[in-house]
């Protein structure tokens, strides 16, 4: 677990090292996940040490969403002010993106699976 | 009292006894609204209101949770090389899609804000709505968006996607277990794959990885739309 988490924060901060350093408009989070499956794929890290902290952090990443969520209450005034746009871009978009992706995937999809 | 007040501990506890709450009642209840990041993020602003706490004490806490999405992230690689056969047997329509999607999304975000008159904050803010949080923050970071704006918009975007993912992708005819996964990961990330992982394994496979390629597409496409058409 510890090795596990270990690599990880160790891949997160390599990444933003890289993302900082070159000034890539990357997110250095990306940059990591990019590099940890580099790593996978060149055999230096091995899957097994990081799947116990690895699924640990995907099975609750619901949960570090909620904070994110909290922080809606800042932004009441400018929502109350915006909020036709916002919520119309928000909901129009999703079902839009949805449509399209999975038509797309779906239509290429040959015998596939 | 105002030191316990202003610890980390106020906002770890609130969250995650919320959280917690709010899970079993949408186990128990098996209704897809109560969604439990919708449901949660709700209930502790009322608290907060009603509790005369501010944010600013909340995340005292919040942040630290909310920090543990960046190694999250980076932990979505393990599902990407876990599946790496499946998905390369099939990466020309899963990339297809993706692309597709992120540019659909970044597109018809923006456009549709703009044209009922939003500011341009608050339309770079809605850019990167369809990426996992820690990803559009950064976007959203360089592109001049209000940054807790779009993460409450990725939140609920996610919570769309969750609450009416799979019935929207029967609606319209999207029937292929690929297809759905990617269409739900695509346009709301790790939220509506959450649902979806309860309900089909592969359904939710593909979606995971969607979240992590939609943010890496969105990631490449932004600054390059942006550096092509000047805008900042």
């Amino acid at each position: 677990m510890l090795q596990g988490l270990v690599l990880l924060f160790g891949f997160q901060f390599i990444g933003e090292f890289f993302a900082r350093w070159l000034d890539l408009p990357i997110p250095g989070n990306v940059i990591g996940m990019a590099m940890l499956l580099l790593a996978l794929a060149g055999g230096i890290v091995k899957e097994e040490s990081i799947t116990e902290a690895g699924d640990l952090l995907l099975k609750y990443m619901t949960l570090f969403f909620v904070p994110a969520g909290v922080g809606v209450m800042l932004y009441f005034d400018l929502i109350a002010r915006e909020w036709l746009p916002i919520i119309v871009g928000t909901v129009v978009s999703t079902f839009v993106v949805m449509a399209v992706t999975g038509w797309v995937e779906q239509l290429l999809g040959g015998d596939g699976d | 009292m105002t030191e316990l007040l202003s610890s980390p501990l106020l906002g770890i506890v609130l969250t995650l006894v919320t959280f917690r709450v709010a899970e079993l009642l949408y186990r128990r209840s098996g209704v897809v609204l109560f969604n439990p990041v919708l449901v949660s993020s709700c209930v502790i602003i009322v608290v907060l209101k009603v509790g005369n706490i501010s944010y600013a004490d909340y995340s005292n806490g919040g942040n630290l949770l909310l920090f543990l999405l960046g190694p999250s992230v980076v932990a979505l690689a393990l599902p990407l090389w876990q599946r790496r056969e499946q998905v390369l047997k099939r990466k020309l329509p899963i990339l297809v899609g993706v692309c597709a999607g992120a540019l659909v999304s970044i597109a018809s975000a923006a456009g549709t804000a703009w044209l009922l008159g939003a500011s341009p904050e608050v339309v770079s803010s809605l850019v990167p709505k369809s990426v996992t949080t820690p990803i559009a923050i950064g976007i959203s970071a360089k592109i001049g968006g209000l940054v807790p704006l779009t993460a409450a918009l990725v939140i609920l975007t996610g919570c769309i996607g969750a609450i009416c993912g799979p019935e929207f992708c029967r609606l319209i005819g999207i029937r292929k277990p690929t297809s759905i996964g990617l269409a739900i990961g695509t346009a709301s990330h790790g939220i509506g794959t959450a649902r979806v992982l309860e309900e089909d394994r592969l359904i939710g496979a593909v979606s995971g990885l969607a979240i992590g390629l939609n943010g890496l597409a969105t990631a490449v496409f932004v600054p390059l739309l942006w550096l092509f058409f000047g805008w900042n």
